[in-house]
């Protein structure tokens, strides 16, 4: 497959008081629009990632409701995934390019988080694990990722401090990047030390409660250069589904949905994980990242956490992880963060990725996750 | 109204959640719990029926919950476990009448009722299963 | 021949001492252990009430019977904290034991005998043919204003027994009871915490009723102090017991094994249903039992109970009583107050 990406565009990621949903939406979808040198009518349809504005602001309908907002009537339907809405969002639009329905999509991730309390959040956010048999029984998400943390420590040895270094190493990277909810550094000892959420999980472990926004233009292949000079492709897209419960898994340490729609990615593009040259991975808890890191293949299962040990998951080493910062330092606005990916995937795969930019960048894999694994997306972007 | 949860949709989960009641498929044997529907296994073929499990069980790993949902917040902290059953499903509950050494990998426990979740002053009371060291 | 087809308590864990309670309120602790002869009370946790407490008690019970909960036709349970005032208890302690559908309920209320009065109505529903097994409980979590004097006994647990005709551990060889329109202890309706006569509650009312009932029962039995081995009255603390044992002439020694109250508090309605529990933990066949109840308002059920040789064998199956007593965690004052706020 081949899609072209002409334009992205994001809001700032953080607490924005003074911003509802819509206008996140708007900022990020027409920053898109103007970057990719096209006008509003120019678009067919939109494609919205929103995880739950019905629970967080009491708004369904959000698709219609971005594109009333534009001043357009084209076809707009949001799409959900939990915490992976964002990337699910960009697989319908790419397939509605190529399946030749339409030429011009514009595609988006928007959360507004911040107007309930963090009580509030936290319940929200257990939608997205199975009500009736997790839920019920008080369970959080950072409990559902410490309890996988706690498997893997157990099965393979991984650390507390490799786990640290993922917070380490994302913060680091997101002091690079204008748009990070948290640009600051801080040490494995402060990681270790912050509050306890959900043992061994502290509060530097988890990714923040984020407002933000994020958009892509989608643009058929052979159009693109009609538009701009860069464009840059779509080039894989694979998407598999686990149980919702995490108890149903068959492993507790292996995201299965990951592995499938990595490998569907994978095939596709008769490439291979040493073939990657960056990943966006989904860091929604510091384990999560180095469980990822092994399901995509860039290194053995169990081995997540050494590539921290050896630094091969920085800037400039062998295979850079989350150069935007990822989920831990630019925050969480759950629909947001699939585009999110693919923004900071397009800026580097541009060279335009300034400090934080990877030398030769050419082939890059953004991967976005569902609840505690249920979902997963993974996309090649190619320049 | 007076109150937020839904009345039928906990109503509904009463017996297999109070009696720790699953399905087993007679097609593949597999036995599942929670319950479901539909065999996973063997899907159109399967026939389910419903199983009474044993109330003893194992921790595979566990947490202990912090920050707290709405409606949890005067329990915090608790700890909230994955626990295979000795019959063989998995399933997460919290654990109670905890020690420190307690929470271990392995550790045998066995189910006990509880209160889950109480709707404020005017709601129902939301009752299940918990699991405490044996 | 009616009687006990299996038995069961519940203590929940934690423990508050007499000292940790006296050292808020600026209270002699030793004067108070002494005058209320207790030393320590039970309190359940957050997630713990009334059905719970009944649904543990009443699964030991149903462990040492071997009978299928269907065959249960009553539930009884008597309690003053029933967690709904309007919805049964007994029907969530049905529902979680698997009894069914088919069996008829009601929850009872006549302060802390309301345990013991269920298992009258459950053995006039089995001596009536109407049903084969039923299901009596006696069960509470019982409140107390901070500072007042019932603070130092207002504790939790409760105690089940499945009456029935077949295969007893225990015969219940006769019953009798005593009531009064005697207001000594007492709760509105939608007040947080009960009121008492002070004094009052002492010679006119527990004394009068547990006493009359004791000797009525006795009466009509035609049995003297002698012919029992142990005895057991409702505890509201250490003391009014052993003095009722005194005024009715008994060996006090008798007294001992059912006097629960000296480790885990007044559980109410769990009160001489629990004691008669640790009893017949160790009872031997052949020997004789006297329970007493007191419900303030107020009155008394006595029962005469004789062990059978079923009993050695079935209660291996169950938990028993002492080992809930045993297995305790101390806290502080500060953490009573959050665990009793409850959820």
């Amino acid at each position: 497959m081949k899609v072209a990406v002409i334009g992205i565009g994001s809001t700032n990621f953080g607490e924005h008081w003074d911003q509802n949903l819509r206008q996140l939406a708007i900022e990020a979808g027409t920053k898109a629009i103007l970057d990719g040198n096209i006008r509003g009518r120019d678009l067919d349809a939109i494609y919205l990632g929103n995880m739950s504005a019905g629970r967080f602001i009491g708004q369904e309908h959000v698709g219609a409701m971005i594109s009333g907002e534009l001043g357009l009537s084209i076809p707009a339907i949001r799409c959900e995934g939990a915490c992976a809405s964002g990337g699910l969002a960009l697989r319908q639009g790419l397939f509605s390019i190529l399946s030749g329905q339409h030429d011009i999509v514009l595609v988006g991730g928007a959360e507004k988080m911040t107007d309930l309390m963090t009580d509030g959040v936290t319940s929200s956010l257990m939608g997205a694990a199975d009500q009736e048999w997790e839920s019920y029984y008080g369970v959080t998400f950072p409990s559902l990722y410490a309890m996988i943390a706690r498997r893997h420590m157990h099965e393979f040895g991984t650390t507390r401090e490799q786990m640290a270094k993922v917070a380490v190493k994302n913060h680091h990277n997101g002091i690079l990047n204008p748009v990070a909810q948290f640009k600051k550094e801080i040490t494995i000892e402060e990681v270790i030390n912050s509050p306890m959420v959900a043992d061994p999980l502290t509060l530097f472990d988890c990714s923040p409660i984020t407002d933000g926004a994020a958009a892509v233009i989608l643009c058929k292949a052979e159009l693109a250069k009609k538009y701009v000079e860069d464009p840059i492709y779509i080039v894989g897209s694979g998407q598999a589904s686990d149980t919702l419960a995490l108890h149903d898994r068959k492993s507790l340490t292996t995201m299965n949905a990951t592995v499938k729609a990595a490998q569907e990615a994978y095939k596709q593009t008769g490439l291979t994980s040493k073939d990657i040259d960056l990943a966006e991975v989904h860091d929604c808890f510091t384990i999560a990242e180095i469980v990822a890191t092994e399901d995509l293949g860039f290194c053995k299962k169990g081995e997540g956490g050494k590539l921290l040990d050896k630094k091969e998951t920085e800037i400039g080493g062998r295979i850079p992880v989350n150069t935007s910062g990822g989920l831990k330092a630019v925050g969480h606005p759950v629909g947001a963060t699939g585009i999110k990916q693919a923004v900071e995937m397009v800026l580097q795969l541009r060279g335009k990725a300034g400090k934080r930019q990877v030398k030769d960048a050419k082939l890059g894999l953004t991967h976005n996750v569902g609840g505690s694994g249920a979902t997963a997306v993974v996309h090649i972007f190619s320049r | 109204m007076g109150h937020e949860s839904s009345v039928p949709l906990f109503w509904r989960l009463i017996k297999s959640r109070y009696q720790l009641i699953g399905t087993k498929c007679t097609t593949c044997g597999n036995v599942f719990y929670p319950p479901k529907y539909l065999c996973p296994v063997c899907r159109k073929e399967g026939k389910l029926e419903d199983i009474k499990l044993k109330k003893t069980g194992k921790i595979i790993t566990f947490s202990i919950v912090r920050s707290a949902p709405s409606g949890f917040e005067k329990e915090a902290p608790y700890p909230v476990a994955i626990i295979e059953l000795d019959d063989g499903p998995k399933l997460t509950s919290q654990i109670v009448d905890w020690k420190e050494e307690d929470l271990k990998i392995g550790r045998k426990v066995e189910a006990c009722f509880r209160r889950i979740y109480t709707d404020g002053k005017e709601g129902i009371i939301n009752y299940g299963l918990k699991f405490r060291p044996v | 021949m009616i009687g006990i087809v299996g038995y069961g308590g519940y203590i929940p864990r934690f423990r508050i001492k007499v000292e940790e309670i006296a050292a808020v309120w600026g209270a002699n602790a030793d004067s108070l252990k002494k005058g209320l002869n207790i030393e320590e009370k039970s309190v359940p946790s957050m997630d713990e009430d009334t059905a719970t407490i009944s649904v543990e008690a009443a699964l030991n019970a149903l462990k040492m019977a071997g009978i299928d909960p269907k065959e249960i036709g009553a539930i009884y349970i008597g309690s003053e904290s029933h967690p709904y005032a309007v919805k049964p208890t007994s029907t969530i302690v049905g529902e979680a034991i698997g009894c069914g559908m088919e069996y008829t309920s009601a929850d009872t209320e006549f302060a802390c005998k309301a345990g013991t009065a269920g298992i009258q109505m459950a053995m006039g529903l089995i001596q009536g043919g109407y049903i084969k097994f039923g299901l009596a409980i006696g069960s509470d979590t019982a409140q107390s204003k901070p500072g007042d004097a019932l603070e130092y006994t207002a504790a939790a647990g409760g105690a089940a027994f499945i009456i029935g005709k077949n295969n007893i551990v225990a015969e219940i060889e006769g019953t009798y009871s005593c009531s009064s329109d005697t207001p000594d202890f007492w709760r509105r309706d939608t007040v947080e915490y009960p009121s008492h006569g002070g004094r009052f509650t002492g010679i006119p009312a527990y004394f009068k009723h547990v006493i009359s009932a004791t000797k009525g029962l006795m009466e009509k039995l035609s049995l003297k102090n002698t012919d029992f081995d142990y005895v057991v009255f409702h505890m509201p603390n250490g003391k009014f017991p052993i003095r009722a044992g005194k005024m009715l002439g008994f060996d006090l020694n008798k007294l001992t094994h059912g006097l629960v109250v000296k480790k885990i508090g007044n559980t109410y309605s769990g009160s001489s249903p629990l004691g008669l529990c640790a009893i017949l933990d160790v009872a031997k066949p052949g020997e004789r039992i006297l329970i007493t109840s007191y419900g303030s308002g107020a009155g008394s059920d006595s029962f005469s109970i004789k062990v059978t040789d079923l009993i050695e064998e079935k209660r291996k199956n169950a938990r028993k009583v002492q080992d809930y007593i045993d297995n305790k965690e101390y806290v502080t004052y500060a953490r009573y107050t959050r665990l009793r706020r409850g959820i």
